[in-house]
This record gives structure tokens, C-alpha cells and sequence, in this order.
């Protein structure tokens, strides 16, 4: 299938460009910018004026919750939102049911996918068997089943010990280790971010210590052990230091960010709102300044997701015992976008962070919009008013602050491997 | 013209109309309760007028309105005072206004939670003839029908007088 | 971004009347004292030979109670039963919730029942707010204790205690002692006393039992007992959960004693004219001294009184407040 992207402005931060091109795709790859190659006569011609056209959105952390938790949301529904939002390409992490600890479920999770046809789906496997932190998983083998990453999904780790073998076997065999540092006793029975909200509310508290022990072990360790370690959704300021500072150290490690955590604070908990639970929890306004500043200096290279859809009962009930999450495919490029209007970042750079960043972090070759890569594509108006509603998402959660709020940016097009995915 | 009423002379002429009542009675020992505040000011004088030995009651019946959920609650409620049984004793309950009725009820309601009186006697100094039930009063000073919208208070406690007031619309 | 009502707004009408009693977090000060002079009308009343008033005569009480409490369901027992309510009383903690059936769904059949106010102690923060917002608009909701978060009859009957031997708060230093993190009593009072104006708020208590952040809220927090409690005009002593030593809190309740016990000694440091309160029950020898809670200048006994007048008071309070705000919405209906 031929098609050709017209009058758009292609903005593909990898490759240093932000002009007016066109764009040309044959048999699921990008063949040409700018001027038509010879002999070129297109099945489609999507006209992209007014647009912005990007590489295809790549999302490190989208939970698709099947298999195990289909109430919540299914492989099919999901990636509909995912390629709504212009994510083609999105991990999804080990916390399945059964969980991602075997190269079976690894193949289930992509065929699933491959028979949807919507998004790329990147499993993520299980760093210890169940998830459990006791054993680790046959890592080789889930590497070479599909998996991108290996990740430990918000379950702590109590054993340094563990931890550490699990490095020390990962480096050997180079695969990346995408981590959540979470301290398991200073977590325990908390649920919002221990500082004055929480006091107010007489919510259980999680203190800031509680990750950035966690990050400073598992920076100490593969600084030691020479694995690549990617940092997950991390909430506090100190956290962004203490990665700077072992960045500079010359440490391989990466962390991203999850949007929400870019908008919101404790004090959105006021209320007892179960939209505003989440884990870790959202901390307070110098620790969301702290994570902007990171972003804008580059310690903080990709924005993800961290998409979760929940079913209406799993947050129908006092704070404490609604289950953390919101939805976020959708909403992830407009709140992007909202960035670049408050000044944390320029347009490029906040692509970037939706593009070439999460690439790099995997280390694939994605991202960006270069001849003979494939035709991943995002195609969106940025200066399109809507709002998410109950009716127009996707996905099958409904849980999100942003439900109904004011947005600009929508996205029109989507391509995966040169296939029309989505159409607003 | 109501404000040029003389509540204290009408009070005598209700002392006298009260005394010849209970004596037709043969009610010897009465007691008296006044129902905040109006009759309150009102009870003490007859009291004083009769010379009655028993000493005065006094009825807040701010617990007892059947509207208290459409006006709301009356937070400066003080508490009623009966220092006095009233089982088996002849009670004379005494308002300055009745116009529906309805304090009257609520007050019989209060005194019947104190005990079971032998009888009770109803005296006002005004009766604005805009029952909503059916309580009538046993000793009145006067009659008076007023304009729609219009309202009158007995204001003392000294002097005792007559204001009137226009609601507004 | 949606935003679901914050609790100090959720318990009143349009006109700013009580509908629900959540929070003491948030209320004006000429609310709180409206509760307070009604509250007192009721304390007299409560002294008399008749101590029933029809107020809400016909109306069904519901206790729902998810965490047990003999006490405080039996107080607010006689409170709805003095104003001539009919009261049903739930221990849910024993029935549904462990079959695991959840609130909203308990909520739901209880619904049915037609009520016209539930009282509520539950183990969640944020549960009687929950529940406001998810049971019928015309049905009032105390709060009877949720999680840590407040138990505004308690901390409104400390202030009735406060307001009938003290006077006005603005001159008072105010100390409350104790497992300050776990309690959702001093969170109430804090905000309550904050409300009225007092003079001085302390905090004394070790930094395990403290949470984040008190000093925003324009506390004084003391580490030392002597310190804390020189020239008080008023001690609120909370009490000390036993856990609390084997949870890792503390060390022992000898240690705690000797640091933090209200003693005759330690009393003495507080103005000769001090009260002494606790919400109850007392730990004797671990929080406080006997002979000090039995004590001249102890009140713990008179609060018990106090806590019926209250919630007669709030309960009167928030019946009219909804009745008045469903006339008013049948009357834009209409």
C-alpha cells in the first residue's frame, strides 16, 4: 500500500527536522521526504495540512490488563486507545495474570496483539519468577520471546541479595532492567504521599524515602553490577538528583516519567477523590517542579503513560481501598503539549520525549521518521479543542482527572508499519 | 390602632375576667405558666394581680414547633422551668398572641410530657382570629383582625406594648 | 479536571446550613458556634425530668457502624432517642463488608430501608464523605470516626467542655497529648479549636506519634511534657493505643509514662486553674495519673454528658438543614 502524507509539518526530533515535507510510505516503510521518489503513485494520499506529523508515539508503560483482568481491559480496547492517542508503539508490563514470568504468556500477549493489528505491542517479563523477588526469571529466554525489558512492576524487591544477582545475571546477558524503586516496609498500608494532604486527610502516608532509597540501591548496584537500568514513573525531586548525579557518574541509567505527575500534586487529594490515588503517590508541588526541571535538563529523557484502566468498583470506595491508576493514552499527547505551553519544554523537545527518548531508552530502532524505517506514524492538529468523555474514549477504564477537562491537541491519523491504524 | 392598646389596663380586665373563671370553677390553687417570651412578661403580672402562691412556670416550646424542620432550629433555646408538679393540678397557660394555634398545641404537648394536669386554662391577651386549629382561647384581653403581611409583637418588659410591623413581601 | 466536593462544602445546604456533619475541617466559626449554644440548651434540658423532645419524632436513626464501639453507638443511641427518633442499629463490621460485599453495594440495600440520617464510624479516611456523596441526597450522614481523618462530635463535645468552664477561647493555651498521628479526636479538635480562635494550639508528643506538617496548620509542636504544658489552660490527653509499643512506635509504656504521663507533679506546670480532658477510655498509669483523672480539675466524666448534648445538637441540626434543603429544591421542581 502506497500512501502519501501531504502538507504537514513533519517534526522528527532524531533527525534534527521541523519543516514542511512530504512524506511517502510503500510496503510498510517510510520511503522518502520532501520529493517523491520516481515512479511513485500513491493508493492513499492523507493530507496532513494545518497537522503536525511525528513519529508514532512509543509508550513505556500502558497496562493492557489482559490476560487476567479483562473487567478492566483487553488487549483489543486498549491498544484502540493507545493508537487513538497516537501510540503505535507501548509496553506493557509484567503484571498480567498469570504474570509475565514465561516465554507462553509473552507469545500469547504479542499474537494477541499481531491479531488486533492496532498498536506494537513490547512485553515487558517479569525480573523474578510471579514477581515475588525471590527467584529470578528465565530472563535469556523471555529476551528472546519478545521481551524488551525486563521489570519488576511496582513490586518491591525486599532482598538486596536478589536484587543484585538479578543485575549481575542481566548484565551478563545485556538486557535492560525497567525498575520501579519502591522500599517495601516504608510503602507498607500507606496510599498518599506523607506530608501536610495526607495529615489533613488522616490518609496513611508514604514518605518520599520510601523511593529514593530504593532508587539510590538500585543506582549504588548498577553502578556495580554494569547493567542498563531504566527507572520507572519516578515521583520525587530527590530522585531526579540522585539519577543526575549517578548520570554523571558515568552510570547507565535512564529514568522517565509518567505524565500525571507533570499536572498534579498532593493537594489535588483534597476531597478524597480515588481519581487522584495513585502509586507512587503524587508528592507535593516542589517534587512536580523538580520532575518539569528534569525533564527540561534532560536527566528525565521519556514521557509515558503509565496508563491503568480500573473498573468502576476498583474505585468506588473510600481512598484507602480504591486500587491506584488512572487512564492515560488518550491524554497523553495533549498534556504533553500542555507542556510546551507552560514553558518546560520547546515542541521538539517534548516529542522527543514521546519519540526518539523512549527509543533510546530501549534501545530500538523506532522513533523516528527515517528512509527505510518502518512507517510509524502520528499525525495530529495541535490546536484542536476537545475533551475526553465517557462516550468518545477508547479504552475501557473511565478513571481520569482529565475526563471532560479542556484539552488542545488531537491526534487524526495514526500509522503503524505503513497502515492506517486510526482516523479521528 | 394596636400600638395605642393599654396592655396594662387590658391586663387587669383579664385578671378580673380570669379570676371570676376560675371561680366559677371552683379552681382554688391554680398555677400559672407563661410561654416564652410574651408570656412570660404577661404571667408575672397576673401572678402578682392574683396573688398566686404556687410559683410561676415558664414553656419554651422551641423543641416542640411542629415547623422546626422548615425554619430551622432556634439555637438560643432556653430550657423550660415547671418548678412545680402539674400532676393533678389545675394549669393556667398563658401567650400573648394566638393567631393558628399551633404554639398553644405544641405548648400543650410540653406540659402533657411534665405529668397529667387536672385542667388547663387558656388565657391571651390577643386573638388575631386566624385559627388553623381548633384552640380557643378560655380568657381573652382582646380581639383584633389584621391586614395581610402585617404582624404584631409584644415588646417589654417594661413597659408592656404593642408594635406593628409589616412583613415583607 | 472533575473534582468531586471537598468534604466542608459537602456538608451544607445552599443557604449554609448544616446537612451533614463530616468534618470540623473548614467550618466557619459562627457554624461551630451555633453547635455549641444548641449543644448547651440541650445539657440543660439533660438535667431535667424531661429529657425528651420530639424533634425527630418519626424520623429513622441508623447507626452503621464498621468498627466497633459500644460507647459511641451507645451515646448517639440515647442522643437520637432523646429527640423521639426511632433507632436501628447495624454492626456492618460483623456482617456484609467481611462477606466481602462492598460500601456502595451495602449502601445500596440499605437505601431501601428508607432512613432518614445514618451515623457512621468506619476504618477508612474519607468513608463518611464517600457515603454522603453516594446515598440519597435527603439522607443526613454524621460521622461517627473515619480512618484517622475526624471525629467532629468528639472534638465539638471537647469544645462544649471548653465553652462551659472556660469561656472564650482566645485566651486559652490549648495542649493535646499523645498518639497525635493515629488520632483523628486531635485532628478534629485542632481544626475545631483553630475555628474558635484559640489562643495557642500545642502538640506534645514524640516524633513517631506526630504526623507532617502540624505546624501549617498553626500547631506548636513540643517534644518535652514540662515544656508543653507550662501556663495550659486546658489538657487534652488522648489515649495510647497498646499496639502502638508492638508496631514499633515506642518502646514500652513505662517510658512512655515517665515521658509523657499526666502526673499530679506535671499538672502542676499548667495554670493552677487547668482542665483536664480525655476522649476515653483511659489507659490509667500509661496516659494518664489516676488520682489526676479523678481529680478536681478533671472533667473526663462531665464529657460523657456533654457528647449526648452535641450530637442531640448536630443531629437536630442536620435533620432540619436537609429537610429545609429538600423543601427548597421541590420548590425550584416545582
Amino acid at each position: 500500500m502506497k500512501i502519501q502524507i501531504t502538507g504537514g509539518r513533519v517534526i522528527d526530533p532524531a533527525n534534527q527536522l521541523d519543516a514542511h515535507q512530504d512524506l511517502y510510505i510503500s510496503a510498510g516503510k517510510i520511503v522518502a521526504l520532501g520529493s517523491s521518489p520516481a515512479g511513485f503513485v500513491a493508493d492513499q494520499v492523507i493530507d496532513a495540512s494545518g497537522q503536525i506529523v511525528c513519529p508514532g508515539l512509543i509508550d513505556l508503560q500502558a497496562h493492557l490488563r489482559e490476560p487476567g483482568d479483562t473487567r478492566k481491559g483487553t488487549i483489543a480496547s486498549e491498544s484502540a486507545a493507545a493508537v487513538a492517542g497516537g501510540v503505535t508503539t507501548l509496553c506493557c508490563p509484567p503484571s498480567t495474570l498469570p504474570v509475565l514470568d514465561s516465554t507462553a504468556v509473552a507469545r500469547l500477549i504479542q499474537d494477541k496483539a499481531d491479531q488486533v493489528g492496532l498498536a506494537r505491542v513490547l512485553p515487558l517479563g517479569a525480573l523474578t519468577r510471579g514477581l515475588e523477588g525471590g527467584q529470578l526469571s528465565n530472563m535469556v529466554a523471555l529476551q528472546e520471546a519478545g521481551c524488551v525489558a525486563l521489570a519488576n512492576a511496582r513490586h518491591p524487591i525486599a532482598s538486596t541479595q536478589t536484587l543484585m544477582r538479578c543485575m549481575e545475571y542481566a548484565a551478563t546477558f545485556d538486557v535492560l532492567l525497567m525498575l520501579h524503586a519502591k522500599d517495601a516496609d516504608l510503602t507498607a498500608g500507606g496510599c498518599a504521599h506523607d506530608g501536610i494532604t495526607c495529615t489533613r486527610l488522616g490518609l496513611p502516608g508514604i514518605p518520599e524515602t520510601a523511593e529514593t532509597l530504593d532508587v539510590a540501591r538500585c543506582l549504588l548496584l548498577a553502578e556495580q553490577t554494569g547493567v542498563r537500568l531504566h527507572l520507572c514513573q519516578l515521583s520525587a525531586q530527590r530522585s531526579v538528583q540522585l539519577v543526575r548525579d549517578a548520570q554523571q557518574r558515568g552510570v547507565a541509567v535512564t529514568a522517565d516519567v509518567a505524565i500525571p505527575y507533570l499536572f498534579l500534586c498532593d493537594e489535588d487529594l483534597d476531597g478524597f477523590s480515588s481519581d487522584y490515588h495513585l502509586d507512587p503517590p503524587l508528592r507535593d508541588r516542589c517534587d512536580m517542579a523538580g520532575l518539569r526541571e528534569g525533564l527540561a535538563s534532560g536527566v528525565i529523557t521519556a514521557i509515558c503513560s503509565d496508563h491503568q484502566p480500573q473498573d468502576a468498583a476498583a474505585k468506588e470506595a473510600p481512598f484507602a481501598s480504591t486500587e491506584p491508576g488512572m487512564i492515560g493514552l488518550e491524554t497523553l499527547l495533549p498534556l504533553t503539549l500542555r507542556l510546551v505551553e507552560d514553558n518546560v519544554l520547546t515542541l521538539d523537545e517534548a516529542i522527543r520525549k514521546l519519540t526518539a527518548g523512549p527509543a533510546a531508552v530501549l534501545g530500538l530502532d523506532l522513533g523516528h521518521l527515517s528512509v527505510g524505517v518502518s512507517a510509524d506514524i502520528c499525525i495530529f492538529d495541535p490546536q484542536a479543542q476537545w475533551s475526553l468523555t465517557q462516550a468518545t474514549t477508547r479504552s475501557k477504564g473511565l478513571n481520569s482527572p482529565f475526563m471532560d477537562a479542556a484539552l488542545t491537541g488531537q491526534v487524526t491519523c495514526s500509522l503503524l508499519k505503513g497502515r492506517v491504524v486510526y482516523t479521528r | 390602632m394596636p400600638e395605642s392598646i393599654d396592655v396594662h389596663a387590658q391586663l387587669s380586665v383579664m385578671a378580673e375576667r380570669l379570676q371570676r373563671y376560675l371561680q366559677t370553677r371552683n379552681i382554688n390553687d391554680p398555677v400559672l405558666v407563661g410561654i416564652r417570651t410574651g408570656g412570660v412578661w404577661l404571667a408575672e403580672k397576673l401572678h402578682k394581680q392574683l396573688g398566686v402562691e404556687s410559683a410561676l412556670g415558664i414553656l419554651d416550646i422551641s423543641f416542640y414547633r411542629d415547623d422546626f424542620t422548615r425554619v430551622g432550629m432556634n439555637p438560643k433555646v432556653m430550657p423550660s422551668n415547671l418548678p412545680f408538679t402539674t400532676e393533678d393540678r389545675h394549669v393556667v397557660l398563658i401567650d400573648d398572641v394566638i393567631m393558628s394555634g399551633r404554639t398553644i398545641r405544641a405548648a400543650l404537648n410540653e406540659l402533657f410530657d411534665y405529668g397529667r394536669p387536672a385542667s388547663v386554662t387558656l388565657v391571651a391577651l390577643l386573638d388575631l382570629e386566624a385559627h388553623e386549629l381548633p384552640i380557643r382561647a378560655d380568657v381573652v384581653g382582646m380581639t383584633l383582625t389584621l391586614a395581610p403581611g402585617q404582624q404584631i409583637k409584644l415588646c417589654g418588659p417594661d413597659p408592656l406594648h404593642l408594635t406593628l410591623e409589616q412583613r415583607k413581601p | 479536571m472533575t473534582k468531586l466536593t471537598d468534604p466542608t462544602q459537602l456538608q451544607l445546604t445552599a443557604g449554609g446550613e448544616l446537612r451533614h456533619f463530616l468534618t470540623t475541617e473548614g467550618a466557619s466559626r459562627e457554624l461551630l458556634r451555633e453547635i455549641l449554644t444548641t449543644a448547651d440548651s440541650f445539657v440543660d434540658m439533660n438535667s431535667q425530668s424531661v429529657k425528651k423532645v420530639p424533634l425527630l419524632r418519626g424520623k429513622t436513626v441508623v447507626n452503621l457502624f464498621f468498627e466497633n464501639s459500644t460507647r459511641t453507638r451507645s451515646t448517639f443511641e440515647l442522643a437520637a432517642k432523646r429527640l423521639s427518633a426511632d433507632v436501628l442499629n447495624l454492626d456492618i463490621g460483623t456482617s456484609s463488608a467481611k462477606k466481602g460485599e462492598t460500601l456502595k453495594d451495602t449502601l445500596q440495600n440499605l437505601q431501601a430501608m428508607a432512613s432518614d440520617m445514618f451515623v457512621v464510624r468506619h476504618h477508612d479516611s474519607g468513608a463518611a464523605h464517600f457515603i454522603a456523596q453516594h446515598v440519597t441526597p435527603d439522607v443526613a450522614i454524621i460521622n461517627a470516626g473515619d480512618g484517622r481523618h475526624a471525629h467532629p462530635t468528639q472534638g465539638m463535645l471537647d469544645m462544649l467542655t471548653i465553652h462551659r468552664h472556660k469561656g472564650d477561647f482566645s485566651a486559652l493555651k490549648v495542649a493535646i497529648v499523645g498518639d497525635i498521628l493515629h488520632s483523628r479526636v486531635a485532628r478534629s479538635e485542632i481544626h475545631a479549636l483553630r475555628a474558635l480562635g484559640a489562643g495557642e494550639i500545642r502538640v506534645i508528643a514524640p516524633k513517631t506519634l506526630l504526623p507532617r506538617g502540624l505546624e501549617a496548620l498553626g500547631v506548636k509542636v513540643y517534644f518535652d511534657l514540662a515544656q508543653g504544658l507550662k501556663d495550659v489552660d486546658v489538657v487534652i490527653m488522648l489515649r495510647l493505643q497498646l499496639e502502638r509499643m508492638s508496631s514499633a512506635f515506642l518502646p514500652s509504656q513505662s517510658e512512655f509514662y515517665s515521658l509523657y504521663g499526666l502526673t499530679r507533679e506535671r499538672l502542676k506546670l499548667a495554670h493552677p486553674d487547668a482542665i483536664v480532658m480525655h476522649p476515653g477510655p483511659i489507659n490509667r498509669g500509661v496516659e494518664i495519673e489516676s488520682e489526676v483523672a479523678d481529680g478536681c480539675q478533671s472533667l473526663i466524666l462531665k464529657q460523657v454528658g456533654y457528647g449526648i448534648a452535641v450530637r442531640m445538637a448536630v443531629m437536630s441540626m442536620a435533620m432540619s438543614g436537609q429537610t429545609r434543603q429538600a423543601a427548597a429544591l421541590a420548590e425550584t421542581v416545582r
